[in-house]
């Protein structure tokens, strides 16, 4: 017994704490966000105790999914999910592939690609609230009136305002910020595929394309897989990019984290700790099962 | 290798200094103020910049005259128009570390801490000060909660307003001086403005400015007891009545510009300013947006209630609460002695631009905006607004700017409108 407290006591002294807070500040308060949704404290009165609090199971969930202004909800973070993933991958592959090969200037151009991420979403928010501006014809301000400079008059139109794909003008600045980041984790991908590779394929007579479709592209997908989790999930916490181009109470941009900061204000605690039990099952259906997989391969 | 471990080390000693720091200012918010003051007060406001910030430093100028025992603690919090401190409240109450005192819309706003008694009843200060006289009989009417008060407002202002840029109305034909009985009366000079001009009709902004703009065509339409009835259940919501206003409304969102929910209220009224837009419809701290621009009436611009609603007040007030728990009651008292003395009420709102709630305030200290305005105040019907808290709790009015903003995105037609609104009104009446 003393042997094993030996072998197993200095370690588990280490990592008590992080396992204490740990279960304290993330397990626990999920423990009690779950419980806050199953309830109906919908007003200040129920939420200090002093009107009755009843548990009413799944009801929060089944009138969220029942309500047409949730489903648009839900409706506007898949456009915008897929708009922001299908373009950072695609402009971050592209860059990424650009500078693989040997190009002058190599370190400046990645900087530049790389800077947007660096700026935070709420400052880069307040510029493209205006460069977004869905003024047109004569008011028109920001993009639209640069496409009536040059002459690209018919391309105006009313961005993140349309309401039914408004959603996806958000987007915009959102690919704007994060394909240098994914261009980042291309380019290493690229630069890992061994040069013994690369030389065996010339070596078979390879043109160029051939290499990169055969040998390189291959080697990427778990980089791909890492890059398609990292911006999925932050897409689906979209919250300060869409407050500071739009405002809470637009219905064109609404998503749940949306919903859950209104709830919040109007005392309805239940709701907002529903929303954000929805929020976090969506994040790890998309999660989980690249841990499960991350864990699989590690084992190999 | 050496640099990197001198790097980690720097950078966990940082944390833990870091760490230190927090511990501390967080311990800074006990009773030590070291002012030799016996009694203090924790005042929560949003009121951290700008015209509201001059007003609060005048009203905290007063307060220390009168209560020269009493240290003043400033709870201001900045940040979105308000929702920062809101949200900071909320936690704070709910935790039960409330402060003293806290700015709250008066009104139906109060309603959410009513309910969770956060707030006490201070009829009793109401006698006590002699506030009842001093205010006018509507007003403490539309404070009032089953027959008790919580709290005293510190200013008025008027949500009822038209704005209107004095140059644009003439370039387009009309007479700046004309008032306008009837919303048809001012479609005609809307459409002027249009066919003469090209610009913006009317300015708007985002969700709130619309749900601003929807209440006092509401109260155009239905009258002054219609529209207070709409808050007391009298007025049936799903009405043909009811249907004509929001009708109303759809046509005067055609007059607007088209990125208003990009905008907030400054950002309309500087088209009116600068002659981009002709009208305006905004609250009358928007004259300090015209004053601030060097900007004369009725020679730049000129102000009326909006079509169809002369002679009612459509008011908003700021107002004191007494927080249950207070740590330091006889302060708190004190301050909302000073919020309902005359003193008070004159330095911040001659500071701030509003009005203040009592009736026995000399016009001539004041602008000649504020005399108008102090002029309808004693003598129109008063009712209560909607966008601003004084007509319905928190969770009503957002249910009601998510169908507005639903409708004037193009989310819905106006049956669907009237349907959202009905349900608003029977999730929320009391």
């Amino acid at each position: 017994m003393p042997r094993q407290i030996r072998r197993w006591g200095p370690p588990l002294l280490l990592i008590s704490p992080t396992l204490i807070l740990l279960g304290v500040f993330v397990y626990g308060l999920l423990t009690i966000n779950a419980t806050t949704s199953m309830k109906d404290i919908h007003n200040a009165a129920q939420a200090n105790g002093r009107e009755p609090v009843s548990f009413v199971w799944f009801q929060n969930y089944v009138d969220l999914f029942g309500s047409e202004e949730f489903q648009h909800s839900l409706k506007n973070l898949v456009i915008y999910t897929v708009v922001f993933l299908a373009g950072t991958m695609i402009f971050g592959f592209l860059w990424a592939w650009l500078l693989d090969r040997p190009v002058r200037f190599e370190g400046v151009f990645r900087s530049i690609y790389l800077f947007p991420m660096a700026v935070s979403f709420v400052a880069s928010g307040v510029v493209w609230r205006w460069l977004l501006n869905s003024n047109q014809g004569e008011d028109a301000s920001g993009l639209n009136r640069l496409f009536q400079m040059i002459g690209l008059p018919f391309l105006q139109n009313n961005w993140w305002n349309n309401v039914d794909v408004g959603i996806a003008a958000i987007a915009i600045p959102a690919i704007w910020q994060l394909s240098g980041y994914v261009m980042a984790l291309f380019l290493a991908g690229f630069r890992g595929v061994p040069e013994e590779l690369r030389e065996a394929a010339r070596m078979d007579g390879s043109t160029s394309w051939q290499m990169y479709r055969h040998v390189i592209f291959p080697q990427l997908s778990p980089v791909a897989l890492s890059a398609v989790i990292i911006v999925g999930h932050m897409s689906l916490k979209a919250f300060d990019l869409i407050m500071s181009i739009s405002k809470p109470a637009n219905y064109q941009t609404k998503v749940p984290a949306i919903d859950m900061y209104v709830f919040k204000s109007s005392f309805d605690y239940s709701n907002a700790a529903a929303v954000g039990a929805i929020l976090l099952v969506i994040v790890a259906v998309l999660i989980v099962p690249y841990l499960v997989h991350l864990n699989r391969t590690e084992k190999h | 290798m050496r640099t990197a471990r001198k790097f980690t080390a720097m950078a966990a000693g940082l944390a833990v200094a870091s760490l230190a720091l927090a511990a501390c200012s967080s311990g800074d918010t006990g009773d030590d103020t070291g002012s030799g003051k016996s009694e203090e007060v924790e005042v929560f406001t949003w009121w951290a910049s700008g015209s509201e910030k001059l007003g609060l430093d005048a009203l905290v100028g007063v307060f220390e005259v009168q209560n020269p025992d009493v240290e003043f603690v400033n709870g201001a919090v900045a940040g979105g128009a308000g929702s920062a401190a809101k949200d900071l409240l909320q936690s704070r109450l709910q935790a039960n570390d409330p402060p003293d005192t806290f700015q709250a819309h008066a009104g139906a706003e109060l309603t959410d801490y009513i309910n969770a008694g956060q707030v006490e009843d201070v009829s009793g200060l109401y006698d006590e000060f002699g506030l009842r006289d001093a205010f006018p009989a509507d007003l403490v009417e539309r404070l009032t909660v089953d027959g008790k008060i919580y709290s005293i407002p510190s200013n008025i202002h008027r949500a009822n307003v038209v704005w209107a840029n004095t140059q644009l109305l003439t370039d387009s034909g009309l007479d700046p001086a004309a008032t306008y009985a009837t919303l048809d009366d001012w479609f005609v000079a809307l459409d002027a403005v249009r066919e003469k001009t090209g610009r913006t009709p009317l300015s708007l902004a985002t969700t709130w400015t619309q749900v601003n703009l929807l209440e006092t065509i509401l109260l155009s339409s239905l009258g002054a007891d219609g529209y207070t009835g709409l808050w007391d259940g009298s007025t049936d919501w799903s009405s043909p009545e009811v249907t004509e206003a929001l009708a109303d409304f759809e046509k005067l969102i055609g007059y607007t510009n088209e990125d208003r929910d990009g905008l907030d209220w400054p950002d309309a009224t500087q088209q009116v300013i600068d002659g981009n837009a002709a009208f305006n419809v905004m609250g009358d701290w928007a004259v300090a947006a015209f004053e601030e621009a060097g900007k004369k009436s009725p020679a730049d611009y000129v102000y009326m209630p909006v079509p169809g609603t002369d002679g009612v007040f459509d008011f908003l007030a700021d107002s004191f609460t007494l927080a249950v728990g207070a740590p330091h009651p006889v302060g708190a008292k004190a301050w909302l002695k000073t919020i309902g003395s005359l003193d008070g009420q004159v330095a911040f709102n001659k500071a701030k631009g509003s009005i203040p709630a009592r009736n026995d305030a000399k016009p001539e200290d004041f602008s000649a905006y504020q005399q108008s305005a102090m002029a309808s105040f004693s003598q129109d019907t008063i009712v209560s607004s909607l966008a601003h808290g004084a007509a319905a709790p928190t969770a009503w009015v957002n249910a009601i700017s998510d169908a507005t903003s639903k409708f004037t995105t193009g989310g819905g037609d106006l049956a669907g409108f009237q349907a959202d609104l009905v349900a608003a009104a029977e999730a929320n009446a009391s």
